[in-house]
């Protein structure tokens, strides 16, 4: 193209809202608000982190959590925070990030605001993985992580293959996705049937994702793999840009659609994985992290680093609740009973006081989230 | 599509294979019994032993009859109305309506065998329709086939994380929601289905009214208003039979997956795209499949037995795969 140099030299025109900076072959475009949204959504996260850190059968006040936090505090303090409750604040913080970014490739990828690792059957995959694992060869922590990776991929891998004819296309992904995923699905639900009792509740348990019993080494094990992968991410951030122009404009503009869209869910799959094989199958983090961050970013595309700071609250906010949802209602039951020991008897017996999974209250929250919108929705049209 | 006058010759074929599906699911099973005792039992005569085989597979043939002919006619109408080839009539809320009032029943009444469970799974159906098309009708204009299909799902997901929740806090609701989720068709008694068949014919009989309406629909809405078609009125009343039908089957059988979904769309396929003649196929066809696919379920792993709502996901994914890889799938494209 024979305009090109000159289109480059052009100074852009300046949209409202952001400050094209440039300096020599680099040139950055600076969104003010999604800054500020990202600096709000940090402190959201360190709030949380702290009251997660604090609460709990054994509680501490924020300012002692700091103390801790700073290298100080009583011992018994320490253990309870930096060896107990840390590893699972940190989990939910960084798995919750890897999935909002997750999902914001995929949303990228297919062009479909709907659009989640589910759509390539990797829940109900790696849950598949995991019950076979379970049931055939032993249920030790490690193993289970493996079973649920190597089934999520050979899943996804799968579906990428029924789904190649002629080039990989959104909608097709997508039909076969669900196909399989409920293929799938069935399979889990019978595996759960053929096992004892107390060993398909841990199961469900785990299918539901969940953050209960997590220990620091699988944590770290998979911050660590996600570093080089969002390295790549980054290299490739500006192409996966041009694609939301279409991809005959942005095969115009240098960018090789089919093999950015490869590499991208490529590491979607990768990141989304590395979670599941610690947590279990999150469900609605990569699914409503990326277009909550858009909401709130008012921006025009998925941005990763706001999606990631999203999911990484949402998980956050959800684990906090699931733990402590059940044992605060026993508790508000029995301090009830105690005031009004007429009213006792007449109390309804309650569930058991235990930490539910997370996924449990993602699922809830998500769909909340999108009955609320829609409300929204409906209401400014009206 | 087969030439319109080869449709009695496709309507005799369809008739004749639900013939030799019932006859199959009343004899094949744990203990078989020979074609020639088996008619003798129907007759009043036959041994003990081949009396009380048939006074359970009778039942759970009609159950699968019932449940198979309400999930076909609901996905048709489904199809039509929101004019996407790959809605469910679960769309709107109604499995996990029923999973959780029935994982409400089990938790906190005691619930403790599948007839008990019918009703609630009923209620829990139709209350939670009810709110999705509130949801989705609220504001202004008629509740178009997009906010309440949004407003299904999410109403869905909502239910299914307290559902889960609920079971994983409470091991005996656990255990029964296991067995309820995968759907089937067994211990269904015959009371428990005259109960439910008043409301299953409520929405069949709401169906065929709507037949010529839907093809005036499919045509686009203006269209069909121009043509004096009523569209508020047809898709209340789509909702109503949609939910009286998918909530009774799932009272019956528990989530039955694909069938609402594929057999539709086999009916397109074979007769065309007329309502009038989509509707019918679709109730003789979706017993057909379910009665096949139960008597796949019993024989696979006998002795036991894989529930078919498993075995129902096993035949109808498949289909489903083949679909989206032919190159141009027919009416698939209508969703890009």
């Amino acid at each position: 193209m024979s305009a090109g140099p000159d289109l480059a030299r052009r100074p852009l025109r300046r949209a409202e809202g952001r400050l094209p900076l440039r300096r020599g072959p680099i040139s950055l475009v600076l969104r003010p608000r999604a800054l500020i949204v990202a600096g709000i959504l940090l402190a959201v996260i360190c709030l949380l982190t702290v009251v997660a850190l604090g609460s709990g059968t054994y509680r501490l006040a924020p300012a002692e959590v700091l103390e801790v936090l700073r290298g100080g505090g009583r011992p018994m303090d320490r253990t309870v925070v930096l060896q107990w409750r840390l590893p699972r604040a940190v989990a939910a913080v960084a798995l919750g990030a890897l999935l909002g970014i997750s999902g914001g490739l995929f949303q990228t990828v297919t062009r479909n605001p709907l659009a989640s690792p589910d759509i390539l059957g990797l829940a109900n995959g790696a849950f598949t993985g995991m019950l076979l694992t379970l049931v055939l060869v032993s249920s030790s922590w490690p193993l289970l992580s493996a079973g649920a990776v190597l089934g999520g991929a050979a899943t996804a891998l799968l579906i990428w293959a029924l789904a190649r004819t002629g080039g990989v296309q959104g909608f097709r992904l997508i039909v076969v996705g669900i196909g399989v995923s409920a293929m799938l699905a069935s399979l889990n639900t019978w595996m759960l049937l053929q096992i004892e009792l107390e060993t398909a509740m841990f199961a469900a348990a785990w299918g539901a994702g969940t953050l209960n019993g997590l220990t620091a080494p699988p944590v770290i094990g998979a911050v660590l793999c996600a570093v080089p992968l969002l390295a790549v991410l980054a290299v490739l951030g500006p192409s996966l840009r041009q694609l939301d122009l279409g991809d005959d404009m942005a095969a115009a503009s240098g960018v090789r659609p089919a093999r950015v869209r490869s590499a991208a869910l490529l590491i979607a799959v990768a990141l989304v994985s590395l979670a599941t094989a610690v947590i279990g199958p999150v469900s609605f983090i990569a699914l409503a992290a990326p277009q909550i961050a858009r909401r709130l970013a008012r921006a025009p595309h998925l941005s990763p680093m706001l999606s990631g700071l999203t999911g990484a609250a949402l998980l956050l906010l959800s684990d906090l609740v699931a733990e402590h949802l059940l044992p605060l209602l026993a508790r508000t039951r029995e301090a009830v009973a105690a005031a009004l020991p007429a009213l006792a008897a007449h109390l309804p017996a309650g569930p058991a006081p235990v930490p539910l999974p997370a996924g449990v209250v993602t699922v809830s929250v998500g769909g909340l989230y999108l009955v609320l919108t829609l409300i929204q929705e409906i209401r400014r049209r009206a | 599509m087969i030439p319109r006058h080869r449709r009695p010759l496709g309507a005799a074929a369809l008739l004749l294979g639900v013939l030799i599906a019932v006859a199959l699911s009343l004899a094949l099973g744990a203990n078989p019994l020979p074609l020639a005792l088996m008619w003798d039992t129907l007759q009043g005569g036959g041994t003990a032993e081949s009396q009380f085989v048939l006074g359970t597979r009778g039942p759970r043939t009609l159950a699968g009859i019932l449940a198979g002919a309400c999930l076909g006619v609901a996905g048709a109408l489904m199809q039509a109305f929101t004019r996407n080839p790959l809605a469910d009539p679960g769309i709107l809320g109604v499995n996990a309506g029923a999973a959780f009032a029935v994982a409400l029943g089990v938790a906190l009444l005691g619930l403790d065998h599948v007839s008990a469970m019918v009703w609630p799974a009923f209620g829990g159906a139709l209350a939670v329709t009810v709110a999705v098309y509130l949801i989705g009708s609220s504001g202004r204009g008629a509740a178009d086939p997009v906010r309440l299909t949004l407003a299904g799902v999410a109403l869905g997901a909502v239910l299914s994380g307290v559902t889960t929740g609920l079971t994983l806090s409470n091991p005996e609701a656990f255990d029964a929601m296991r067995g309820w989720h995968a759907g089937s068709l067994l211990g269904r008694g015959g009371e428990v289905l005259l109960g439910v068949l008043p409301f299953a014919l409520i929405g069949l009989i709401v169906a065929a009214l709507l037949a010529p309406g839907l093809n005036a629909i499919a045509l686009g809405e203006d269209v069909a208003r121009a043509q004096g078609a009523d569209v508020r009125l047809i898709r209340l009343g789509v909702v109503v039979a949609v939910t009286l039908l998918a909530g009774s089957a799932t009272a019956i059988a528990g989530p039955i997956s694909f069938i609402g979904l594929m057999v539709p769309h086999a009916a397109r396929w074979v007769f065309g795209t007329d309502q009038r003649v989509i509707l019918p196929v679709s109730a003789v066809l979706a017993p057909l499949i379910v009665l096949v696919s139960d008597v796949l379920g019993r024989l696979l792993i006998a002795p036991a037995e894989v529930p078919v709502g498993i075995v129902t996901a096993f035949v109808g994914a498949p289909v489903l795969v083949l679909l989206a890889r032919r190159r141009r799938a027919r009416g698939l494209g209508a969703l890009r």
